[in-house]
């Protein structure tokens, strides 16, 4: 018999039961929710007369409707405080824990779960947004869902879902310095395209992938959706166990003996099968910039946008209304496209070690006059844990601000939205059409590559002011 | 809540020949601020079909009075980004009950069959003879049948099976909807939970 991979270790076990002919029941052990996508679920649980079922494994944070200043003060905008409140509302009437605004512990639920110990490995989390997959980095399964799969959850603490098919991404060699894990995963979406790995859970490994922080390796898995991925996941090891240690809901005492036990089984054995498996050199990734739509047209930071007649022809018009959208030509270099606005933060990049990477390259320079940049932190305890470690200062010394935490520009739906026609390099995830706001034009990359581009105002290969 | 029962469907359709329509574009984000269900359709592709001034943008198919119908027919990789249901109750509140694409994001494809919608997904060979005769012909009427999963256009005489998981195809046939039936096996999840 062939030898299990991490992902079917965890599934086999949350189990409940397989309905014939279809999906299975899946039991899951951390419901995260906010208050976007779950008011409409709360609403289903109230006509049918019923309450959250397991309170005790739900958790609720406010982020990505929230203003980014002055949150002490009542939420300005009617629809956001009313959106707001209702989750308050909610998760009182039901006795869910809620991180509520000027909440020591608030932020975007992917990274309040993990600094919480929430996140833990052999898990299976999700919540109503397709970030989830951030919480894979632990060696969870981990996935977003939609609202009326928020309220099965609420109601039932199970899930009905058809088991994906498994895919193994090995990132092989050493990183060039100036590379971070945004750019691996930039690159390989742009190898794979943005549905490359639907219907499929990733797992990522390879020597590359070894050597990265808990933080970098949310990083990856946080955009395994934008490969179309159900979730990606990376096998927990000693740097995993390090990182949740002591960590708040972290198991303690002979409990963390326990759990840690049965956490050192679920690495994929040597002899798993998966249903795909690719290969990457970690050498071929130079720092990555997307030039288009979508996450998948990105491009090594030195490089040129194709040409129409490189694009299959079934996809040109498509290619073609993407560049007309941001602006751009086929064959353009990207190096010295103006830079309008920088955006450093959400789930993707908005943690402590990213606002540490962008504020040691603006240390003793400027920022270009014709940039506006927000810098967010993702979470209350990543703000104040930069405000002690003096990033906010050296920030402010270079002319940035730092501004309270939340989802913010990477979806627009408070006030950080990016002006009509104008160009924003956003460590964020998604470059859609209006998803900064109407008519912003966004490239992605990692928090260097935009330190680079607030400084010198023009997208700019970071690694020319790496020594 | 019992969904909408489906078993067959023969409208004419809206072609929408882009590839990669992510959730962002069926809905914007700035939308996602209420608090039921209703009234997303109005603001379906809302930036694609209106101006900054709310007036409708005569190119996009949706202003297009000669294009009408239930069925909704996309470029590959439909429904990719953001899992919010949010995308398809605005198809769903436009009054679309069918969307055709030769690939479906995942997260998209599961909230539009627990509304009730039918995700129809077919080869790019077929979509292409579909995208042909509506160009031809605006009011072609294709024919959805969910029980022999067929898709077919009468007027060119061609056909194509799709794929559905037999436990949503129940579903969908009966309206039945996962929570409730979750709710009914609420002893077997409890005495999962006390040996798990």
């Amino acid at each position: 018999m062939a030898g299990k991979t991490l992902f079917d270790k965890i599934w086999e076990k949350h189990v409940v039961n397989n309905v014939e002919g279809g999906p299975s029941v899946l039991y899951i052990d951390r419901h995260l929710i906010h208050e976007v996508t779950s008011p409409q679920a709360f609403a289903g649980l109230k006509a049918r007369g019923i309450k959250v079922r397991r309170p005790d494994k739900t958790i609720a944070t406010p982020d990505h409707n929230i203003p980014t200043m002055d949150q002490h003060l009542p939420i300005h905008d009617e629809l956001s405080r009313f959106q707001v409140n209702k989750l308050k509302e909610n998760c009182e009437e039901n006795g869910v824990q809620m991180y509520g605004l000027t909440h020591p512990y608030n932020g975007i639920v992917h990274v309040v779960g993990p600094e919480l110990g929430l996140t833990q490995p052999g898990m299976t989390i999700v919540c109503g947004d397709s970030h989830t997959s951030t919480h894979g980095a632990f060696g969870s399964i981990a996935f977003g869902i939609g609202t009326s799969e928020v309220e099965m959850v609420l109601a039932t603490q199970c899930l009905m879902q058809s088991r994906p098919k498994t895919m193994r991404i090995n990132v092989e060699g050493k990183l060039q310095k100036g590379v971070t894990s945004k750019d691996i995963v930039l690159y390989v979406i742009s190898q794979i395209s943005t549905g490359g790995a639907t219907g499929y859970f990733v797992e990522f490994a390879g020597s590359a992938i070894r050597s990265l922080s808990m933080e970098a390796r949310m990083t990856i898995c946080n955009m395994s959706i934008e490969m179309g991925a159900r979730g990606g996941m990376i096998a927990p090891d000693e740097i995993t166990y390090e990182y949740v240690k002591g960590r708040e809901f972290a198991p303690k005492g002979a409990d963390w003996d326990k759990k840690l036990a049965e956490w050192k089984q679920l690495p994929s054995d040597a002899d798993a099968k998966f249903d795909k498996e690719l290969t990457f050199k970690a050498e071929d990734i130079e720092p990555m910039i997307t030039y288009g739509t979508n996450p998948g047209m990105g491009i090594g930071i030195t490089g040129s946008i194709p040409k129409l007649s490189d694009i299959d022809k079934a996809s040109q018009n498509t290619f073609k209304k993407s560049l007309d959208y941001m602006g751009y030509n086929d064959g353009d270099a990207m190096i010295g496209k103006k830079v309008d606005y920088v955006f450093v933060g959400s789930c993707t990049n908005g943690r402590i070690e990213d606002l540490r990477a962008f504020a040691a390259f603006v240390k003793g320079k400027k920022k270009a006059d014709n940039v506006v940049a927000w810098i967010v932190p993702g979470s209350k305890q990543v703000e104040k844990q930069a405000i002690e470690e003096g990033l906010k200062e050296a920030l402010e010394a270079a002319g940035f601000e730092l501004r309270q935490p939340g989802c913010s520009a990477c979806l627009a739906m408070n006030d950080d939205k990016i002006p009509e026609g104008l160009y924003a390099v956003s460590t964020s995830n998604r470059n859609f059409e209006g998803r900064q706001g109407p008519g912003a034009r966004t490239m992605l990359a990692s928090p260097l590559t935009a330190a680079a581009a607030a400084i010198t105002g023009v997208i700019t290969d970071p690694r020319s002011f790496l020594s | 809540m019992p969904i909408d029962k489906f078993v067959t469907l023969e409208s004419s359709c809206v072609p929408l020949p882009i590839e990669n329509v992510d959730t962002d574009q069926i809905i914007p984000a700035r939308f996602l601020k209420a608090t039921t269900r209703d009234g997303f359709g109005d603001n379906l592709f809302c930036d694609w079909r209106y101006d900054k001034n709310g007036n409708p943008k005569a190119d996009f198919v949706l202003n297009k009075p000669i294009y009408s119908g239930e069925i909704l027919v996309a470029g590959k990789n439909f429904g990719s980004g953001s899992s919010r249901e949010h995308a398809a109750w605005a198809i769903g509140g436009y009054g679309f009950k069918v969307v055709v694409s030769s690939f479906f994001a995942d997260i998209f494809k599961n909230n539009a069959l627990n509304n009730g919608i039918l995700p129809v997904q077919i080869s790019d060979a077929f979509l292409a003879q579909i995208f042909e005769a509506v160009d031809a012909d605006a009011k072609t009427i294709i024919k959805i049948d969910l029980e022999n999963q067929t898709i077919s256009v009468p007027s060119r005489s061609i056909s194509e099976k799709f794929d559905i998981n037999p436990y949503k195809k129940k579903c969908l046939i009966n309206g039945y909807d996962d929570i409730d039936y979750l709710i009914s096996i609420a002893d077997e999840i409890e005495a999962w939970e006390a040996k798990a």
